[in-house]
């Protein structure tokens, strides 16, 4: 299937930051038709190798050819043109503008100057059309899900006569159907000749469609392999560096006795809670010390309980119990009040502020429930700080720096941070170990487990499975904007049965509820 | 030499230097076109001088910019400051002209606290709009700094109000410690409000509602209080600024005190290096900015530039002082200029920070 001569080189590329040597003497090669997977943790290297390929990093060190010809573009406007198109991570676009106007912005098709919309709109479709995607491209690109709008992301990239495409993550917001659409657009592109640069953290994922793999750590070249000749164990191995055995202890934790929580009064309790339009009226209760798994698909509605039960959004009606008192939840101010923490799965947008410091980030829920009036000593910011910088692992080890500086994992640690310094009694974790590498992810695992050990409650979101049943003591079903089942994390249970769940929906009376 | 260089990058590298650089050349050049202009001289107890006059000038757009400051900070803008300083003047002044002895210092303590109280409800007032109902900040404030006018002249019913008060008359020309009173005016009001923002948490709480307002709400700030008062304390600073300019005149016109008085600060704050975007807020920037056009505005009579060519000539100077500031100008100046960039030099810098 592939050629002999590779479409593009990259030899011994080296890129030092001041104080981090981020690549040295990398190799890799991309050969026309195939799909390549780039693996390696969080800091291995792999957004730098992608920014230097594109032209927004210089290198220090090492050539780029692109069908036998040195190249060295200036940014990624250049590198499109050359026929090497990226779609980032985080979705670049803007959710103001419709989604023709995304897919051609920067390139409308012009007359004497002025834009031609009604080619632009019939082109949108087409392109869309090409994805299956069966979209309004008037509609503004915010009006639809996460997942669509990296569709359209895709969208834009493929317009270009591409014959590099890099995908930095692109299935990191995907539901397991749109991911098979994603790859079934990937092994159309695959056949046409183009060579696809695929960057995940979704081990099975590379298996499913990765003809090569080339594997970085801590910024150097640890190899290239043929997919069908590297074991997944291998893989993980050469990634971390390290024997997996962190897994394991976590396995023992889990599905200790449901029974023994579920005595005593429920720390909260929810019934016909629901937001129309939002997530279908439910109920549900946690108690101290119990881990709940919220599974479904994307767009189920799992992250709208999330919302609700932090008083994100309002309800319109239903009860809510807390240690057995009518109470409620109708403002993120109050749900902390009551001992509710919640990190929110869009941490660019709903998590961290950007500009302030990892420190300031860390107290920014415990300042708030204080009030402005009574600040933190600083003394006492630092000690907590340090603390959590220390359990947690955040690296940086600055409390000072801004935590833009960040990579998206110690982003999420630092969030993390925030809330256990609240010392919640019940943490809600919405999607915790999305875009994160597994060394990260194990670390994050451990510490839900520890947290429920301790008397915390936690509500696990993921779309993982296996995380959730690794974790959880009950896991409930959402699908449709409805909670269809509760059921207790027993040997019985196992991911065949979950996603039989969302996919039937059937209510089962030996749930817990 | 390694330690001199990194020295120099971090005088350099202060976010204050580039702003204090261009006040610093700013004097330079009046001193070299004038050169008594830094020379300060003692006269009946009181030091007279450019240097002081041009602290005196600017202490009522410190106080307006100061309030400003933390209203930009929360992502906001408050364009009524003008508005509210001639209010609080009309107010201030009409009350005093009222009375038979303008001269008792109960008699004017009573008019600042009248005026000082309507301007808590003025700021209140953009706070509501704002904070409360969710109008654009440019909007809301718009709406006072065009009834405020009128609102003025309704107070003075048209007239320019003149006033012989001594006291009154202090806070704008009088003399502490052979300094204007003013001066010291200004210095309290700067720290009232670093230790009221700073000593506090309300400064972090400002600038994370300014930085990301979604992920503060998620983090349990109640924003529209904080948001609240940030207009409640703009409209106070801008009160006091309105005393000192309707005392330095000891008239109150309300279709001239404070006019315009909006744009300069929301300058001097930007000069400051607080981003209008919202966020991480400098006073001392903002100290600093205003200090840099009201030397401008001397500059400018200093130098004989004719009035017709004076505006053009402050928004030039302004064009300039903004581009030195902004670190990717300075790079690809420092870059052209040298060719190749060396190392440990401002053009130095990667284009982003390191990722991690």
């Amino acid at each position: 299937m592939t050629d002999s001569r590779p479409v593009l080189t990259m030899t011994g590329i080296s890129k030092s930051f001041p104080g981090v040597r981020a690549l040295h003497n990398v190799n890799v090669r991309l050969f026309p038709g195939e799909v390549h997977a780039l693996m390696g943790e969080n800091g291995a290297g792999k957004s730098t190798l992608i920014k230097v390929l594109t032209g927004v990093y210089d290198t220090d060190e090492g050539t780029i050819t692109l069908d036998g010809e040195s190249v060295s573009f200036s940014g990624p406007m250049q590198a499109t043109a050359a026929g090497v198109s990226t779609v980032f991570q985080e979705v670049n676009l803007c959710t103001n503008l419709s989604v023709a106007e995304n897919i051609f912005i920067g390139r409308e098709p012009r007359l004497l100057g002025a834009v031609r919309w009604g080619e632009v709109r019939r082109r949108a479709r087409a392109l869309l059309a090409r994805l299956d995607l069966d979209l309004d491209v008037s509609a503004p690109l915010g009006s639809y899900s996460l997942a669509i709008q990296q569709m359209v992301a895709i969208a834009r990239a493929i317009d270009i006569k591409a014959r590099v495409l890099i995908l930095d993550e692109p299935t990191s917001s995907l539901d397991a159907g749109e991911v098979a659409q994603l790859f079934r657009i990937m092994r159309q592109l695959r056949g046409e000749g183009i060579a696809i640069l695929f960057v995940t953290h979704f081990l099975d994922q590379v298996y499913e469609i990765a003809d090569r793999i080339t594997v970085l750590r801590n910024g150097g070249l640890v190899g290239e392999y043929l997919t069908a000749e590297l074991p997944q164990l291998s893989l993980v191995e050469k990634m971390i560096g390290k024997e997996l055995d962190v897994l394991e202890g976590i396995e023992e934790h889990s599905r200790r006795d449901l029974t023994a929580l579920e005595e005593g009064t429920p720390l909260v309790a929810v019934s016909n809670f629901g937001r129309a339009g939002a997530v279908e009226p439910f109920s549900l209760t946690i108690h101290a010390g119990e881990v709940v798994g919220l599974a479904g698909l994307l767009g189920s509605g799992r992250t709208e309980v999330a919302r609700l039960l932090f008083g994100a959004d309002r309800p319109d009606g239903g009860q809510v119990v807390v240690d057995g008192t009518a109470s409620s939840l109708r403002t993120p101010a109050q749900a902390i009040d009551h001992g509710v923490g919640f990190c929110s799965e869009n941490r660019r947008a709903e998590g961290i502020v950007a500009d302030l410091s990892v420190r300031e980030n860390m107290i920014l829920a415990m300042q708030a429930a204080r009030g402005w009036l009574r600040p933190i000593p600083r003394r006492r910011q630092d000690e907590l700080v340090d603390r959590y910088v220390k359990a947690l692992n955040i690296r940086p080890a600055d409390p000072e720096v801004p935590v833009r500086n960040l990579s998206g994992g110690n982003q999420q640690k630092v969030l993390l941070a925030r809330w256990l310094i609240t010392e919640p009694r019940l943490l809600i974790l919405d999607e915790p170990t999305r875009g994160i590498d597994i060394g990260a992810k194990t670390e994050i695992q451990k510490l839900v487990t520890q947290l429920s050990d301790g008397g915390m409650a936690v509500l696990f979101i993921s779309a993982e499975l296996e995380e959730v049943l690794r974790l959880s003591h009950k896991v409930a079903v959402m699908r449709d904007r409805q909670m269809v089942a509760q059921l207790a994390n027993d040997d019985s249970l196992d991911a065949d049965r979950i996603m039989q769940t969302i996919a039937t929906g059937s209510h089962r009376e030996e749930a817990d509820r | 030499m390694n330690a001199t260089m990194g020295r120099y990058r971090a005088v350099t590298g202060h976010r204050l230097f580039w702003p204090a650089a261009v006040l610093v050349v700013m004097l330079a050049a009046n001193t070299i076109y004038r050169p008594g202009f830094l020379s300060i001289e003692l006269k009946d107890g009181h030091l007279y001088g450019s240097p002081i006059d041009i602290l005196r000038l600017s202490a009522p757009l410190i106080l307006v910019a100061l309030g400003m400051t933390l209203v930009i900070s929360t992502g906001g803008i408050d364009l009524s400051v003008g508005s509210v300083c001639a209010i609080s003047g009309a107010i201030a002044c009409m009350y005093i002209s009222k009375q038979s002895d303008q001269n008792s210092l109960a008699v004017v303590l009573t008019a600042l606290a009248m005026a000082l109280g309507v301007a808590l409800v003025l700021g209140a007032w953009n706070g509501v709009l704002v904070a409360v109902i969710g109008i654009q900040p440019i909007i809301a404030t718009l709406i006072l700094m065009v009834a405020g006018r009128g609102l003025a002249q309704l107070i003075t019913q048209g007239q320019i109000i003149t006033i012989n008060s001594e006291p009154f008359r202090a806070i704008g020309l009088g003399h502490l410690l052979t300094l204007p009173l003013a001066i010291f005016i200004a210095l309290a009001a700067a720290l009232l409000v670093a230790a009221f923002t700073r000593r506090t948490a309300l400064g972090m709480i400002v600038e994370s509602v300014g930085g990301n307002a979604e992920a503060s709400r998620l983090a349990g700030i109640r924003s529209g209080r904080v948001i609240f008062l940030a207009y409640v304390l703009s409209a106070v600073c801008a009160a006091v600024a309105g005393f000192m300019m309707t005392a330095n005149v000891s008239s109150a016109d309300g279709n001239a005190v404070g006019l315009w008085v909006e744009l300069d600060a929301i300058l001097a704050v930007v000069i400051g290096g607080t981003s209008l975007a919202g966020g991480r807020f400098f006073l001392s920037g903002t100290i600093i900015g205003a200090l840099i056009i009201q030397t401008l505005t001397t500059t400018v009579y200093a130098m004989d530039i004719s009035p017709q060519t004076s505006l053009l000539f402050k928004a030039v100077v302004v064009i300039a002082v903004c581009l030195i500031q902004a670190p990717a100008f300075r790079a690809r100046f420092a870059r052209r200029r040298r060719g190749a960039p060396k190392p440990n030099t401002i053009a130095d810098k990667p284009k982003e920070q390191v990722p991690a």
